[in-house]
């Protein structure tokens, strides 16, 4: 498969690193480099052809959030590799720190979300293509602490979604509209929130972002 | 409080009063002997007066102490080795033994009326009518009779338990220079022993954390990747799912027995259901090596049993470990106000009452105000006594 993404991951406990490896391959990927710790991300990473690095964000030696650490390293030194974050707990400082080069190619998951594999598979690709996904739960938390009052229900939960990361197409899918419905809520939720109207689905995901964590 | 009582009471005030005739032949001997330090023959002097006066108010202490059901101590300063003049020199800076002089002038004058007030009031009518009997004076008499033995009797019985305690509270502002460092020291053990506890119940609650981390929450969400997998193979390939399938029923039982092994470490459900002894006899079941189990305690607070369980636990964990031993042995009882427990074991010995296990379990007793002693010679045997007090509930 010589166009197959090509992953990294870096996941120290053994049962779940073997879970992702199977489930990334089912998804026809290929996983070049496997790690558990953070310290041999480098070297794993040093391939020129890795598309995508998924990190656990709890790493040995300190358990803390070496793997987040590493992360924004990563995106630092080399701003176009994709990174997936996972974690058996999102917070939204940790994705606020992840977010905060507003470039995009970026992804910050709950691994409960690996157990829907198409969704996850479906996560993954959108991070390599530059897209950025982030976990309900952190979508949730962010909206939880803003005045979205007025939006209307649906409005927010378009606007969960798309802060999750999904393109107008899937939205359309998740909520039984059409897709031209869908534009329309958005357009609406951009003139609700003052947010500069935006092309693409990274720039819009990252404006709302910005906004929700203002 | 009932006549008996005062009587009681009266008798002991008897006793403190007659304690009046020493004190006062060593503050006065005491007071002459000083001045003739100059002179060379108050040193010898003083070296027996002064131990004599501690010799009064050793006894006394030992008395205040029974009375009040605290100890009232106090610290002479050290004198070992030193010449009749170098001790001299330590008493005379020595605030104890000032106290020591306080005391015996308080025992002589204001103490001794405190003391025979009680004794006076209830014998002095008595006294006076026999006097008056025997001198044949009528009139007196009568009067001792009608006003004198009623009034002395109800004084007796109203001032007595006061002044009682009174000479009680002197006698302990005077001799019990402890108090103050004594629960000063108190203050500090206890600022430790919180401090301990909750170093412990951090590093505890972050164990359970981790434990839950590396544990179940992992394992169930490899089962559910699998399970997730398995959907997605379902059709195309069957026996791969079928596989995978297998893989989440043995990962959930393990998820499950790692909840269950994080219960029993923060709480085990058989010291909830049959308290200390029946918890250390299944955990004596568990050790790989005989261990007797002979524990008479009745139910005791949840803490004290959880903290005592633990540290036998870890006791025995020590004799597997350490001790080379063929078997090993808890005992303990509790006489309704103190728990003991001692674990022993025939093994080698040489324990480290300092090493890091024992500490962890004398920090973790220390906040119920419990020790741990070491009786561990090189060769064996060992013997680990735990005390706690604590009264049954």
């Amino acid at each position: 498969m010589p166009d197959a993404l090509r992953v990294v991951v870096a996941e120290d406990q053994a049962l779940l690193r073997v879970g992702l490896g199977r489930i990334l391959e089912a998804g026809d990927m290929v996983v070049v480099a496997s790690v558990a710790d953070a310290a041999s991300l480098p070297a794993a990473l040093a391939r020129p052809d890795v598309g995508l690095a998924i990190i656990d964000v709890r790493l040995p030696p300190t358990f803390t959030t070496e793997g987040l650490q590493a992360a924004i390293a990563i995106r630092a030194e080399r701003p176009t590799l994709p990174v997936l974050v996972l974690s058996q707990h999102v917070e939204p400082l940790y994705a606020r720190e992840l977010l905060a080069d507003g470039r995009g190619a970026v992804g910050y998951l709950l691994k409960d979300r690996v157990i829907d594999v198409d969704a996850f598979l479906a996560a993954v690709r959108q991070v390599a293509a530059g897209g950025t996904v982030l976990d309900p739960e952190v979508v949730s938390a962010l909206l939880a602490g803003r005045p979205v009052d007025r939006l209307t229900d649906r409005e927010r939960d378009v606007l969960a979604l798309m802060a999750g990361g999904r393109s107008n197409a899937a939205i359309a899918a998740r909520l039984f509209l059409s897709e031209k419905a869908v534009g329309k809520h958005i357009g609406s939720i951009f003139t609700k929130l003052d947010l500069p109207p935006a092309a693409d689905d990274n720039r819009r995901v990252l404006a709302v972002l910005a906004w929700l964590d203002g | 409080m009932p006549v008996t009582e005062r009587l009681r009471l009266t008798a002991l005030a008897g006793g403190f009063a007659l304690a009046m005739v020493p004190a006062l032949a060593l503050a006065v001997l005491t007071a002459v002997a000083v001045p003739l330090v100059l002179v060379a023959v108050g040193v010898p002097l003083l070296a027996v007066l002064v131990p004599a006066t501690a010799r009064l108010t050793a006894a006394h202490r030992r008395v205040d102490t029974a009375l009040l059901g605290e100890p009232v101590t106090t610290d002479y300063a050290d004198t070992t080795g030193a010449g009749p003049l170098t001790r001299l020199a330590v008493w005379a800076r020595d605030g104890a033994r000032w106290r020591d002089q306080a005391f015996c002038w308080f025992a002589a004058t204001g103490g001794f009326v405190l003391s025979i007030l009680p004794v006076a009031l209830l014998t002095a009518p008595v006294v006076h009518v026999a006097v008056s009997l025997a001198l044949g004076e009528r009139v007196w008499l009568w009067l001792a009779l009608a006003l004198g033995l009623p009034v002395a009797l109800v004084a007796w019985w109203f001032a007595t338990p006061a002044l009682f305690r009174a000479r009680l509270a002197v006698e302990r502002g005077i001799l019990d220079q402890d108090r103050v460092p004594r629960l000063e020291r108190r203050v500090e053990e206890v600022t430790v022993s919180r401090a301990d506890s909750l170093d412990l119940n951090a590093a505890e609650i972050r164990r359970i954390e981790r434990d839950l981390h590396d544990g179940a929450q992992a394992r169930i969400a490899a089962a559910g990747m699998s399970a997730g997998l398995a959907e997605k193979l379902l059709r195309t390939d069957p026996d791969a799912a079928a596989e995978l399938l297998r893989e989440v029923q043995t990962t959930t039982v393990d998820a499950l027995e790692d909840l269950r092994s994080l219960v029993r470490s923060i709480h085990p459900p058989v010291l909830a259901d049959r308290g200390l002894a029946g918890a250390v006899e299944t955990l004596a079941l568990s050790v790989p090596l005989p261990v007797t189990v002979e524990l008479d305690v009745p139910r005791l607070p949840a803490p004290v049993e959880s903290a005592t369980y633990f540290a036998v636990a870890e006791l025995l964990a020590n004799v597997v470990k350490h001790a080379h031993a063929t078997r090993a042995r808890v005992t303990g009882s509790h006489d309704g106000a103190r728990l003991v427990v001692r674990v022993s074991d025939d093994g080698q010995g040489g324990a480290d009452a300092d090493g890091s296990g024992l500490t962890g379990i004398r920090r973790r007793i220390g906040a119920f105000d419990g020790t741990l002693r070491v009786d561990s010679p090189l060769g064996g045997p060992t013997e680990v006594t735990l005390e706690v007090p604590c009264p049954t509930p």
